[in-house]
């Protein structure tokens, strides 16, 4: 891997930080966002807002935390232990948190005095969605609008790999047909929306990051199945483009795991559109420059900024 | 017979979306819903059951695609029963 000034990860995520769209908190992947970068994440939304406003979505919007039980009954742990986040507090008395005190002034592991608190970061923002939809679903199932910040422990100098970023999605809850119909259109759509803001966006079959021997499998099996599309474009560079939406047929995984059915009581089907906000405006960036009064006025109009 | 014991670990793990007597040695067991994710929870169920680790050139669609299939990569790894 090549590393160092040269990085054109590295090279990027500098330039970004000198023109004060990313502010760096000392740890990689993690940044503040400046005034212009928010404005971009802001109009983008508006606009996945209009553009999805046919599917009469109702609308949830979850913390990035959720349920530690919820979290386990989904796989998440034997699929992506490396990606996890678990929230830990401090549970003891005046006698533990003199130790704990203690440890930490003496440079040692404090954080081995935590004890996991009832909640984990969400992996997705989907997933505080399906254990909410326990039981059987209306005629037409239903469909809904999410946004969350997510977290995924990656860190990497590639500033389109964020630790904690947010994703806005559509998620449609139905039959299997209905659950394929609303990936294979958002593949469409999503391709359109990116394309009608100027990004050389093309879709791709793709697979999820499974851990391990087991996450071989599980790579190649989702990919032969077709179950994953990422729609990519060039950021930091053009022999590995970036996804930056990503659409998603999950079959009937989580009607299973939280008993979620369709009318004739089958397990119900899901699917979701993902739009990763942060590296859409990334990619926003990347193409038509940092000055946002010299982008292009179709994009500026397309996005409200004029 | 072991194509009995690898077909109760299928229905164990597979999380199919068809009746246990739906599943015969050569069902499909993709187009029986077994899932990316659960072909993961079925390979390591297996690999504990038999005792073996199933080699990356086993690690593909076509091991798991049927009772039939699975129990040939088992009998290859930890040896015919008969």
């Amino acid at each position: 891997m090549c590393v160092g000034v040269d990085d054109p990860y590295e090279r990027y995520r500098d330039e970004l930080v000198a023109a004060g769209l990313l502010i760096p908190s000392g740890v990689a992947g993690v940044f503040g966002l400046g005034g212009a970068f928010e404005g971009v994440v802001e109009a983008l939304e508006r606009l996945i807002t209009r553009e999805g406003a046919d599917l009469g979505a109702e609308v949830h919007r979850y913390p990035p935390i959720f349920n530690r039980a919820h979290y386990t009954a989904m796989d998440h742990v034997r699929n992506f232990p490396d990606l996890l986040g678990s929230v830990h507090s401090f549970t003891g008395k005046d006698a533990e948190h003199k130790e704990l005190v203690r440890k930490l002034d003496a440079g040692e592991d404090w954080t081995s005095a935590l004890t996991p608190a009832e909640v984990m970061l969400i992996p997705a923002a989907c997933y505080p969605l399906y254990p909410t939809a326990t039981g059987t679903l209306p005629a037409k199932g239903r469909v809904v609008d999410l946004r969350s910040f997510v977290f995924r422990h990656e860190p990497s100098p590639d500033p389109a790999r964020m630790q904690i970023f947010r994703q806005r999605e559509y998620v449609r809850l139905g039959s299997a047909d209905e659950a394929l119909a609303h990936r294979d259109e958002w593949i469409e759509r999503g391709l359109a929306i990116h394309r009608s803001l100027g990004l050389a966006v093309e879709a791709v079959v793709a697979n999820d990051p499974f851990f391990g021997r087991g996450g071989r499998l599980a790579k190649a099996t989702q990919r032969e199945q077709a179950l994953k599309f990422e729609l990519v474009v060039p950021i930091c560079s053009a022999e590995k483009p970036t996804a930056i939406t990503s659409c998603n047929y999950h079959r009937d995984y989580f009607g299973h795991a939280f008993d979620i059915r369709t009318p004739d009581g089958a397990p119900a089907h899901t699917a979701c559109v993902g739009f990763g906000l942060e590296r859409c405006t990334l990619a926003l960036f990347k193409t038509h420059g940092f000055d946002l009064e010299r982008w292009p006025h179709e994009v500026r109009q397309r996005l409200g900024l004029e | 017979m072991r194509v009995e014991q690898v077909r109760q670990i299928v229905l164990q793990h597979g999380r199919l979306g068809v009746a246990a007597d739906q599943v015969t040695p050569t069902s499909d067991l993709y187009a029986a819903g077994l899932s990316s994710l659960t072909t993961v929870n079925l390979m390591l169920a297996l690999e504990d059951a038999f005792n073996v680790e199933f080699p990356d050139r086993l690690l593909s669609r076509k091991t798991f695609e049927s009772v039939q299939s699975i129990t040939e990569a088992i009998d290859e790894l930890a040896g015919s029963e008969t």
